[in-house]
């Protein structure tokens, strides 16, 4: 009977992610189609909580990598720890997250052990009994149904796509993994996580809303004056308010390289669409953007999409926003805030 | 570091962002209609890598930069007519596939075949550098496949800078979630680096640069080392989304009216 390893790094505080709860659940369902055992594999400082958490999910054992150095998110070890956790398993298929900790090291991992990789998979299932992925590919205009017959198959599954798995927590029995690591020693070591100050947060993965801000906002308004600062304060009152992701588009961003004038709060962390992210998020208000294919591309994965504009037949929101609001989006905002709690 | 860095750039083409793309699958496999025949560009995440590493060449002396890419032979000589006027390198060139629906493994097998016969590369001062993602394949593991290929076990992805300290240590700063920065520091070289944007603008077009590039770029297109990628996944299907949205248009509505149903819809 072949085997699917579900696999994950323990956050700080030893516990599992709600991204890693949710591969596994992917892992789980598609053992229990293609009639495989399940394995859970974890790596951290200390892995008994976690494994705790994940008594009741019926995997046929749980192994660990643990120790200090395994604490960090680091290539070194997280690679390490990977392949010793596939061949202590004998797994077919590896299933991860693709949070930033498992994405720097899943495909590293797998060609390692000699096995092939896919990342940001969207869908997972069990067709004709072989495992079946949906991937998207050209920064998500397209996307493909495939399988392979090479293993290890390494998997890790984008987030927001599957149900986080809830089962009864336990007493779970770990078996302890030495994972070998380089032999020039570990060279590399994690001196600060810098994050920016509440205030200051403005990308929020887990918001309801992503408030997109176009290169518009930066533009001469009908009195024949930008007003930036103006739109800096709008925009950040709203973000405030709404708890709101702030994305925007490359246009906007690279201003900056050119001399001119950008909002001080926008860097290319913020960016979306052909060279920056595709978040997920339930809804999605876009103001003041412009332009076609490679917005449409950061727009892919919003649920219920309007848009604020002062061209009716834009191409960003025309068949790709469900409501188009013709309008100075200046004046819409400041409406809006008066009206919001 | 008073030897400086060897620095090889891993890059591949890829069409121009604001081309439509259609796949269709022919007798190699999936590809995009009419592909060869889409005007390309350098991989976006790439040209960041290339403009970095060209930057830290230029501060750290004694470094060198190559630019290995595998794409088909014409395509990349378009491409280098424009790349190559930004800044200094030496153009290493597989004449293979750029498809993105190639299998990342054997891309970052030849790629990483590729380095090791770099004439005079010093390993020891090797920086790997590419894209953390591409707008192809878009797997985020090609890079990690090299650096495993070559031995190189210090990698970093998402990358938006890269300090070279006094004592020879490097300072890395890796994108993680929610707008944060994972900070590193590696002992030295030898390192692969998957880049996000940096935070370097694109370089001005330098004429004389160009010149200077393409003394190199030409013969190096002449002497490609053809590449047969095997392998890779069975698709059942490649598709576009024919998600289309009805979208509806509100125009000449008071403000107050279209601001109080955005409140509406988002405290919904």
């Amino acid at each position: 009977m072949s085997t699917i390893l579900f696999a994950a790094q323990t956050e700080c505080d030893g516990s599992l992610g709600k991204a890693s709860l949710e591969a596994l659940s992917a892992a789980k369902t598609l053992a229990e189609q293609l009639g495989a055992d399940l394995a859970v594999g974890l790596v951290g400082s200390d892995v008994q909580a976690a494994a705790d958490s994940l008594a009741g999910c019926g995997a046929k054992a749980i192994y660990g990598v643990s120790g200090d150095e395994f604490a960090q998110p680091r290539y070194a070890t997280d690679a390490a720890a990977l392949a010793a956790l596939y061949k202590a398993s004998g797994a077919d298929i590896v299933i991860g997250a693709a949070t930033s900790r498992m994405s720097r090291v899943l495909p590293g991992a797998a060609a390692r052990v000699g096995g092939r990789s896919d990342t940001g998979v969207t869908a997972l299932a069990a067709e004709g009994g072989k495992p079946v992925v949906t991937r998207w590919y050209y920064r998500q205009r397209m996307y493909a149904e495939l399988t392979r017959q090479e293993r290890p198959w390494f998997i890790s599954v984008s987030t927001g796509c599957f149900t986080p798995y809830s089962g009864d927590a336990g007493q779970a029995q770990v078996t302890a993994v030495t994972a070998e690591l380089p032999a020039g020693g570990v060279r590399t070591r994690n001196t600060a996580t810098i994050s920016p100050s509440a205030e200051e947060q403005t990308i929020r993965p887990d918001a309801a809303l992503l408030f997109v801000a176009g290169a518009g906002w930066t533009k001469k308004q009908p009195d024949g004056a930008a007003h930036l600062e103006e739109a800096e304060q709008i925009i950040l009152q709203f973000l405030g308010k709404s708890q709101g992701s702030l994305g925007t588009s490359k246009s906007l961003v690279d201003l900056s390289g050119e001399g001119q004038q950008v909002m001080s709060f926008l860097t290319h962390m913020h960016q979306v669409g052909q060279t920056g992210a595709t978040p997920r998020h339930p809804k999605g208000l876009a103001t003041c953007c412009h332009g076609e294919e490679p917005h449409t591309v950061g727009w892919r994965f919003i649920g219920e999409r309007r848009a604020i504009n002062l061209d009716a037949n834009c191409g960003w929101a025309q068949g790709k926003a469900d409501v188009v609001y013709v309008a100075d989006a200046f004046e819409v905002m400041r409406k809006i805030l008066e009206m919001m709690p | 570091m008073s030897a400086g860095f060897n620095i090889v750039v891993c890059g591949g083409i890829v069409p121009d962002p604001l081309q439509t793309l259609e796949p269709v699958k022919g007798p190699a496999g999936w590809g995009l209609k009419n592909e060869l025949m889409l005007p390309a560009i350098l991989d976006p995440w790439a040209g960041h890598a290339l403009y970095e590493a060209a930057n830290l060449a230029k501060n750290v002396p004694g470094s060198k930069v190559w630019l290995v890419s595998m794409g088909p032979k014409a395509k990349l000589q378009q491409v280098m007519m424009t790349i190559a006027q930004k800044v200094p390198f030496e153009l290493v060139v597989l004449d293979g596939p750029s498809s993105g629906f190639v299998e990342a493994d054997a891309v970052g097998s030849a790629l990483a075949e590729a380095i090791e016969a770099i004439p005079g590369l010093d390993k020891s001062r090797l920086l790997v550098f590419g894209g953390w993602m591409s707008a192809s394949r878009g797997a985020g593991a090609t890079m990690q496949i090299v650096g495993e290929k070559l031995g190189i076990f210090d990698q970093f992805q998402g990358v938006d800078k890269l300090e070279a300290n006094g004592d020879g240590s490097l300072r890395v700063l890796e994108r993680i979630e929610g707008g944060s920065y994972q900070e590193s520091v590696v002992a030295g070289p030898p390192a692969v680096v998957g880049w996000a944007t940096g935070e370097l603008s694109e370089p001005p077009n330098n004429p004389q640069v160009g010149m200077q590039n393409m003394r190199l770029v030409m013969p190096a297109l002449q002497k490609a080392k053809p590449v047969k990628i095997e392998g890779g996944p069975e698709y059942a299907g490649v598709q576009i989304p024919s998600q289309k949205r009805e979208t509806r248009i509100v125009k000449d509505t008071p403000v107050e009216t279209i601001a109080k149903e955005i409140v509406d819809w988002l405290s919904a």
